[in-house]
């Protein structure tokens, strides 16, 4: 048994530099891993809505016809999940923490006016060609008759 | 006879952010009796199981507890692979061996730095603490949260832990061990400690067995349990031996767990030393599971039991999940008996009561 014997620690400790750091003057470091925030590199999205669907917390929406994907920051627990399940990999888990807010509101990510217009033509196109095949489906079933 | 008067104690601890509440019944400055009463943060989490499916369940049970946020994950995968019947890559085996040891370091050690702030000790609580940042800068360098680890998932793991972050955590854990040892000089020699923790709050073998004690706290009254015996993850692959005590008090719990601090940086090394070179992490799992399991993980606070019963369909039927502090109350309510009201502070700690995760 001794007595004081943490004294030469505490001792040594008032003459050491503080093991913590100035944040937020002196921006915090994180290391390449850190599960911080949630990004999309949109236009890449195809709007499977894969993600809405495996993720825990429901944060997440789609609209495939506006080409958004929604997230409310504020209910997403930096799980990855979506990151993992996304098809086109177009989802990554970014450094830095979510910054506080006053009002708990989700931000919308909308896919560029070029992507917008080439998707809603291949639509129209899938739509005009199933049109086109409906009809010479029914033209061949009145020949028959 | 002096008069009894009952004192309620709680939700709030000076030291610790758990709510547990106790109705002291004390005479004069004596405890004769301690009732236990919690159900201030229950979360339904089990009840989740019917609008989460089996792989997002995985999310939600580890978010029971943060601080053996990775072992709950573990438990849950573990016993939804042995449904499935899946064996995980080795490498998974020593990747989860590895990460739930860090998160046993990370533990104790916070329960120290809780233990010494609860004795009066304000250095050495922020000595433990700042050796214990060491360990979340790790599990933040190899899973990317500093806590919530996200890296089970059925059948495995999802991510690597390479080569040079291996040896960054063997370095890092000889700086810890060399920091520890000048610590544990002061919880284990020093004067004043010893004076607040020998012979206080003794629970001997007997009770600690009828009552049903687990963990660090059963260990230290001479129960020997340890769920790692059993054979999960990598732990057959480890030479280790459970570290116990007979005295049963304070001091005892207190040496339980620096013992178990030193045992874990060791198994850390033989784990690092044999981890098989594979690049394999997760078995894949076809399906849904149906059929259930009963797995038993030994938390950084004791034995963690985690039933699942699933019946092929997307949503598991039942999770029941009983964790260590559940069992530890009672141990915990016996062991006031006979105290001095001054103690009761420092002796709720010495059972690193978690109730968040008891009350789920
Ligand atoms: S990280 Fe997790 S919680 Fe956040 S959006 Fe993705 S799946 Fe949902
Ligand atoms: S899973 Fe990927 S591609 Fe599908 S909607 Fe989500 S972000 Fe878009």
């Amino acid at each position: 048994m001794s007595v004081m014997n943490f004294a030469p620690e505490a001792l040594k400790n008032l003459f050491k530099k503080p093991v913590t750091t100035g944040y937020p003057f002196v921006p915090a470091e994180y290391p390449e891993r850190s599960r911080g925030h949630i990004e999309i590199s949109i236009d890449d999205c195809i709007s499977c809505g894969m993600c809405v669907r495996c993720c825990p917390c429901g944060t997440l929406s789609v609209d495939r016809i506006k080409g958004t994907w929604t997230i409310d920051r504020y209910d997403c627990i930096a799980c990855g999940y979506c990151v993992t399940k996304c098809p086109k990999k177009c989802l990554f888990m970014k450094q830095g923490y979510q910054e506080p807010g006053a009002e708990k509101a989700s931000v919308t990510y909308t896919k560029s006016p070029e992507v917008l217009a080439a998707e809603a033509k291949k639509r129209e196109e899938a739509a005009a060609k199933a049109a086109a095949a409906k009809a010479a489906k029914a033209a061949a079933a009145a020949e028959k008759n | 006879m002096a008069k009894k008067s009952v004192i309620p104690y709680g939700p709030q601890h000076p030291v610790l952010p758990e709510p547990i509440h106790l109705d002291l019944v004390v005479e004069d400055e004596k405890v004769v009796e301690a009732i236990p009463s919690i159900g201030f943060i229950h979360r339904g989490l089990e009840s989740l199981v019917d609008k989460r499916d089996f792989n997002q369940m995985t999310y939600v049970a580890e978010r029971t507890c943060g601080i053996c946020s990775f072992q709950h994950g573990m438990g849950y995968c573990e016993a939804v692979e042995h449904i499935f019947g899946v064996e995980i890559p080795e490498r998974a085996k020593f990747l989860r061996t590895i990460w739930a040891e860090l998160g046993r370091m990370h533990s104790h050690l916070l329960w120290l730095g809780l233990l010494a702030d609860g004795f009066g000790f304000e250095n050495l609580f922020y000595q433990c603490w700042r050796i214990r940042e060491k360990i979340l800068d790790m599990q933040e360098m190899t899973s990317g949260g500093r806590l919530i680890f996200s890296v089970n998932t059925i059948g495995g793991v999802l991510k690597d832990i390479p080569a040079d972050m291996l040896r960054t955590i063997l370095s890092t854990i000889d700086e810890v061990e060399a920091e520890l040892k000048t610590v544990q000089k002061t919880f284990l020699n020093d004067y004043t400690v010893q004076t607040r923790l020998k012979g206080v709050g003794v629970l001997t073998q007997d009770q600690a067995h009828d009552l049903g004690c687990a963990g660090p706290f059963g260990r230290a009254s001479g129960i020997n349990t340890d769920m790692r015996k059993l054979g999960y993850a990598a732990y057959p692959y480890i030479d280790f031996e459970p570290i116990i005590s007979s005295d049963g008090d304070s001091y005892a719990r207190c040496e339980c767990r620096i013992g178990e601090l030193f045992q874990s940086m060791d198994i850390l090394r033989q784990a690092i030393a044999k981890i098989p070179n594979e690049t394999d992490l997760a078995t894949p799992v076809k399906g849904n599971p149906n059929g259930e399991y009963f797995m038993r993980v030994e938390q950084p606070r004791g034995e963690a039991v985690y039933y699942v019963k699933a019946n092929g369909k997307p949503y598991v039927e039942r999770l029941r999940i009983r964790t260590p502090t559940f069992a530890n109350l009672p141990g915990l309510c016996e062991m006031l008996k006979n105290t001095e009201l001054a103690d009761i502070g420092l002796l709720i700690l010495t059972i690193d009561p978690c109730i968040s995760c008891t009350e789920r």
